[in-house]
């Protein structure tokens, strides 16, 4: 403060230099110990799945925003780019919407690494259609013959006598993939199904509400955080008879809703200094709001 | 240094200019074409040909068959020439031979600013307003359709061709219409005798342009058109949604990965459609230069 006085006498412009000031030192005061202690300068290399990779990159330019010391360098390339990278030690945090393989993990312990997996936030999916439709409830397997254009009317799933028009991302976005797998080849690995040529692929989100809030014929998919209120989620089941589930956080969080995976974020062994401070801070309040920015469910809401 | 030789100098000097602007032109287009040759030309190394010429597209799996792309760019694109020229004729001749003249100064700079409009604008007009409209009185299954697409894409060739055939018929000699009067033709005898036949390169030049605007227009088209790579075979496909060739560059390339098949065959696509706008505009260059030829004839 006394720096202040001296400026305030020097300069006559007091308010601005002393808050300035005084933001500095708080800045400083903030800062948490153990990120002092890493070696600054030094990047922290977070590598993989695509469906994560705007997501990890949000986190990354917040917490660097918070921090301007700390350094995160965000890549994709997809969930086995980053967990390839983190058996070889280039990588310190993977990215992965899926669990490690076993095969995965021994060669990682072969490599003398215990990789440590970390459920940073859920991705869900709500089938969407428009809200005078009144199918509300369809199994996985429903979903399946309805995407890959077996089923052409609405009738055919205890609808109206209407066509079934079908509504899907682009072929390049993790959703598109991840349905493609999980609904329409209901988690086959071998299936060959593919989405029907009739689909219509919409570059953006806005691009699937606006129809399906227009037209009753309609049915889509989308990352649950996109569901505007002026759509219908459809409640689902895996089993051929129920229970059907909404998509809600709760129900994501719960694990009840189907079309829902956990994302991960792997760690070479226990994570120390600047990488656990950011693994903490993903987990943090402040890291889940920007989980639910990008349309992803944040951890534990209904706590 | 004297006056004359200093504007022997500054002479010299510009039309080196103008040569090198004139080259520089030509040059960017061949390195445009080089470029896309260089990146899209391993695609006929990598995939069969007889496998670009399957009817699915889902590069997800290898499907490269770009049959629907090529067919849903000719449908949109055939459709918006079957709306778009007609009515820009019709407008045309409505402004250089009917109009009064106080209407014609109000109507050309109209016309330019229609010219001004962004297509993502167009686009979202067409999302929100043309396509509810298709599906409520055309019974479409969606309003996302290939009819939409024409229709924007009809709407953005109409100041092309309003302005380039109305030129034309403004370029028809006075002495033409006066003779046809002369000889007892009526005002509309004239105009569909005489007038517009002997525009007609003119109009022709104005139809390739406003057509060849439309086949390379991306945004609106990927707005509206539903990206559904069907094959548009029947009458019926209007009605339904097809996928174009430029909605399909513009939507998978920011993501592909650099080097792969995919982005491989993006470029050759992208190949395509160059080689079809160049054929389109060089048909409609020289029925220009032909023109110029016959307006030459006639004046000797």
């Amino acid at each position: 403060m006394g720096h202040c006085v001296i400026i305030h006498v020097a300069m006559g412009r007091p308010l601005v230099v002393c808050i300035l000031l005084s933001l500095c030192a708080s800045l400083v005061a903030c800062r948490p110990a153990e990120e002092a202690a890493g070696a600054p300068g030094v990047a922290i290399r977070n590598v993989g799945s695509d469906t994560m990779v705007n997501l990890a990159l949000a986190w990354a330019e917040a917490y660097q925003a918070r921090y301007p010391d700390a350094r995160i360098a965000v890549t994709g390339g997809g969930s086995g780019t980053g967990i390839a990278g983190l058996i070889n030690g280039t990588v310190d945090v993977a990215n992965a919407s899926r669990s490690m393989k076993p095969e995965e993990v021994d060669e990682a312990r072969a490599n003398g690494t215990t990789p440590v997996e970390h459920t940073v936030a859920r991705d869900a999916i709500a089938v969407v259609v428009h809200p005078s439709n009144p199918v509300d409830r369809l199994t996985l397997q429903q979903l399946s013959d309805i995407f890959s254009g077996r089923f052409t009317n609405w009738s055919e799933v205890g609808g109206e006598e209407r066509p079934i028009v079908l509504l899907s991302r682009e072929s390049n976005s993790g959703t598109h993939v991840y349905f493609l797998e999980q609904v329409v080849r209901l988690g086959d690995k071998n299936a060959r199904t593919l989405f029907s040529p009739d689909t219509l692929l919409m570059a953006s989100s806005e691009g699937i509400s606006a129809e399906v809030r227009q037209n009753p014929n309609s049915i889509g998919y989308d990352g649950l955080g996109y569901v505007t209120a002026d759509q219908k989620a459809i409640a689902v089941t895996a089993g051929p008879s129920g229970p059907y589930v909404l998509p809600t956080i709760e129900s994501v969080n719960s694990g009840e809703y189907p079309i829902a995976r956990d994302l991960y974020m792997y760690t070479a062994g226990e994570p120390q200094g600047v990488i656990a401070d950011y693994l903490a801070w993903i987990l943090s309040p402040d890291g889940q709001v920007i989980v639910r920015r990008l349309g992803f469910v944040p951890l534990g809401a209904g706590r | 240094m004297n006056r004359r030789s200093w504007t022997v100098l500054a002479e010299y000097l510009v039309e080196r200019l103008i040569r090198a602007t004139g080259i520089l032109v030509m040059l960017f287009l061949a390195l445009i074409f080089l470029f896309l040759l260089r990146e899209g030309g391993a695609t006929f190394f990598e995939v069969p040909l007889g496998d670009l010429f399957r009817t699915r597209w889902y590069p997800n799996e290898q499907y490269f068959g770009i049959l629907p792309l090529v067919l849903g760019s000719l449908v949109v694109t055939l459709g918006a020439a079957a709306i778009g020229v007609p009515l820009g004729l019709l407008a045309a001749v409505f402004i250089a031979e009917v109009a009064p003249r106080w209407m014609r100064e109000v109507l050309k700079p109209f016309i330019e600013v229609l010219a001004g409009i962004p297509s993502v604008v167009l686009g979202f007009m067409g999302m929100l307003v043309v396509s509810p409209l298709i599906r409520q009185w055309l019974g479409a299954p969606t309003g996302l359709t290939a009819l939409a697409g024409s229709l924007m894409l009809g709407y953005m060739a109409l100041p092309t061709i309003i302005s380039v055939a109305e030129d034309a018929l403004d370029a028809v000699p006075k002495s033409y219409r006066d003779a046809a009067l002369a000889l007892g033709a009526t005002h509309w005898q004239t105009i569909w005798r005489v007038t517009v036949p002997a525009a007609r390169s003119g109009i022709l030049t104005a139809m390739m342009l406003g057509v060849g605007r439309a086949i390379g227009e991306t945004m609106a088209v990927m707005m509206v058109t539903g990206n559904a790579a069907r094959m548009p075979l029947t009458l019926r496909s209007f009605l339904m949604p097809v996928r174009t060739m430029t909605a399909t560059i513009a939507a998978e390339m920011g993501e592909v990965a650099q080097g792969s098949t995919h982005y491989h065959v993006l470029f050759a696509i992208g190949l395509a459609l160059f080689l079809v706008t160049f054929l389109v505009n060089l048909i409609a260059a020289w029925s220009i230069f032909r023109q110029g030829k016959r307006y030459g004839r006639l004046l000797s």
